[in-house]
């Protein structure tokens, strides 16, 4: 026991040097693979921003190579942003989302409390069918929503997407946090209540503040599934005025035969920009709540 | 009440307390879980009427006639199957759910374990710049991948041409525009993967490994005997989950393809949406997609059964 102790550390000091050297090659050989996957997995997004500085002119040209731009102009951004129509599309999304967003984030954070911590019959069954629900796609209820949203008098109504999209994030967001909120401790409430505090006080002022993290992290994945939703949009609104950013840069900024790329991809890159900063800004968050679905709750 | 049996304890309560303050404190609890189910009614009120209404009311739509007003049976069904275009639609699925993942899955392995040699803040950084694909918006990234693709002055039939090779079309021919769309699948959808194994990677002890090379396994070895038993769950999670997400898939073939050429990439989502929304035979659409249900049901299922599994490790 006593010499295999000392025969250890004197084994790895003699073979520490090729380890490193190893570790050393492994690392030089990951930098230059990820490098190739980078390049290869930045292209659309880079020739997004290239096209969206170009002129028509310059694309219509068809010289030298498309990959990089010969004569940048911002003049595709500027009509976009003082063109009424792309104002009302951006504004629609704006709004859309933020209620959308107020809307989840209070009705899941009511329920996973409820869930997690009230505990009634039937408590475990329901947080299993809402997990269910999250894997239901809306490719499979459009059709009958159609009907039902006829009923409603909502179709080419942008009110429709307020009602819809917190379909797509709330079962989601309350499977989050469910599991942030099921991870503080028991101890944390009871002492709370000891102390006469009451429900709406525990989840005020206990629950929210510790499981902020889950809070910013179901927040963000509501924000992009309702920017980015395309089906809903597409299959419910159909005039320009109530169109959101994603329908409205496919539907109508193509005219039949005519892509004015340029403008095209300057109306992509102002659309994909909230999302991206947001992202930059809080990736952790980000990556938290993509991988939260199947590590946490 | 397991709760209400602490609360009771710590206030010294149940071997003094009176009758009247036990009947007090099953009140509290009833009115305790009358609150519970309000602050569920919301969620509740969602889901029912949003998800599983309308689940039951498509299979209600799918059994009647073109003007819904008479009940017609499985004739929708029947209709579809006997299509064509519609076993074309049940063979573009499958092959883009099946090959798509399949490619995602393997990239995502490739690109977590490079990025798992590198630590720190240079991680960080890299990771960020390769998940901006699912950052973008799916369909603001597909018109992109749209233009790439143009036939007329598209940046990658350019490329071809200044090497001295002949422009593809390809969104222009069946196969070509199969795997476009498959490519612009994996393209989103790798990243994700990157990030689900990446975490997994991150949970296996270093212990493990070391051990390992003490007895002499290379790195072969300890892949097949360490990394992927430890990784077995997420991996099978995340497949699973990636198959109901890409077999519903609608953006990218809508935007890319429109199920053109001649049909041939037509998915279920986006020909339900061709037939129920477009030609306005609303049963016709509905059958369309509840023929993906049952893989759906089925896989949604084991996702279920692998993730409750899941739990049950972390919780003991």
């Amino acid at each position: 026991m006593n010499s295999a102790t000392t025969a250890a550390p004197a084994n790895r000091a003699k073979r520490s040097p090729s380890l490193h050297r190893q570790n050393q090659w492994a690392l030089w050989g990951s930098y230059s693979a990820l490098s190739v996957f980078v390049v290869i997995f930045l292209v659309p997004p880079f020739y997004m921003l290239m096209t969206s500085l170009k002129s028509s002119a310059e694309i219509s040209a068809e010289q030298g190579s498309p990959w990089i731009v010969h004569n940048p102009t911002l003049d595709n951004f500027i009509y976009l942003i003082t063109n009424p129509q792309f104002q009302r599309f951006f504004f629609n999304s704006v709004w859309v989302t933020l209620v959308v967003v107020i809307l989840s984030m209070t009705i899941a954070i009511l329920a996973a409390f409820s869930l997690s911590r009230m505990g009634f019959k039937g408590s475990q069954l329901i947080s299993t069918g809402v997990f269910l629900t999250y894997l239901v796609p809306p490719s499979l209820l459009f059709i009958p929503l159609f009907q039902i949203v006829g009923w409603l008098g909502l179709i080419n109504n942008t009110w429709v997407l307020v009602l819809l999209f917190p379909t797509l994030a709330v079962p989601f967001c309350t499977w989050i946090m469910i599991g942030y909120f099921s991870s503080i401790p028991k101890e944390l409430d009871e002492a709370a209540l000891i102390d006469g505090a009451n429900y709406p006080q525990i989840l005020l002022l206990i629950f929210i503040p510790v499981a902020m993290p889950g809070i910013i992290a179901a927040t963000i994945f509501a924000f992009t599934a309702a920017w980015g939703a395309f089906l809903y949009p597409l299959a419910y609104l159909y005039s320009s005025d109530q169109a959101v950013l994603t329908v409205g840069i496919v539907r109508e900024l193509i005219r039949g035969d005519v892509f004015a790329w340029g403008l095209i991809m300057a109306a992509c890159v102002l659309a994909a920009a909230p999302p991206v900063i947001i992202y930059t800004f809080l990736m952790d968050y980000y990556i938290a709540g993509l991988t939260a679905g199947s590590t946490k709750g | 009440m397991a709760d209400g049996s602490t609360i009771m304890l710590d206030t010294g309560g149940p071997y003094n307390a009176s009758n009247k303050q036990v009947r007090s404190l099953r009140k509290l609890s009833r009115r305790r879980s009358t609150a519970a189910v309000l602050l569920c009614l919301p969620l509740l009120v969602l889901v029912i009427g949003l998800e599983v209404y309308p689940t039951f009311y498509a299979l209600l739509l799918s059994m009647m006639n073109r003007k819904m007003t008479e009940y017609v049976g499985l004739d929708n069904f029947i209709f579809m199957i006997s299509r064509d275009s519609f076993q074309l639609v049940v063979f573009q699925s499958c092959l883009f759910a099946v090959t798509a993942v399949i490619m995602k899955a393997f990239l995502g392995f490739i690109l977590a374990h490079l990025m798992h040699n590198i630590r720190g803040r240079n991680q960080r950084i890299w990771r960020g710049l390769l998940l901006i694909p699912w950052v973008i918006p799916l369909a603001l990234s597909t018109l992109t991948w749209f233009w790439l693709f143009d036939p007329s002055y598209s940046a990658f039939n350019w490329t071809l041409n200044s090497f001295g090779l002949d422009p593809i079309p390809f969104l222009g021919t069946t196969w070509n525009a199969r795997i476009a769309v498959i490519v612009v699948n994996t393209w989103f959808g790798a990243p994700f993967f990157m990030i689900m194994y990446l975490a997994a990677l991150k949970s296996v002890s270093e212990q493990l490994y070391e051990a390992a090379a003490i007895d002499g396994a290379g790195s072969w070895q300890k892949l097949i005997f360490i990394t992927l038993p430890m990784m077995r769950n997420i991996i099978m999670i995340t497949v699973l989950f990636s198959l109901i997400v890409t077999f519903a898939d609608f953006d990218i073939v809508r935007i890319l393809t429109n199920g053109g050429p001649q049909d041939s990439t037509h998915l279920f989502a986006t020909y339900a949406f061709t037939v129920g929304i477009q030609s306005g035979h609303i049963p016709r659409g509905a059958s369309v997609s509840l023929f993906m249900f049952p893989i759906l049901a089925t896989l949604a299922f084991f996702v279920l059964r692998d993730v409750l599994k899941r739990n049950k490790e972390i919780a003991s």
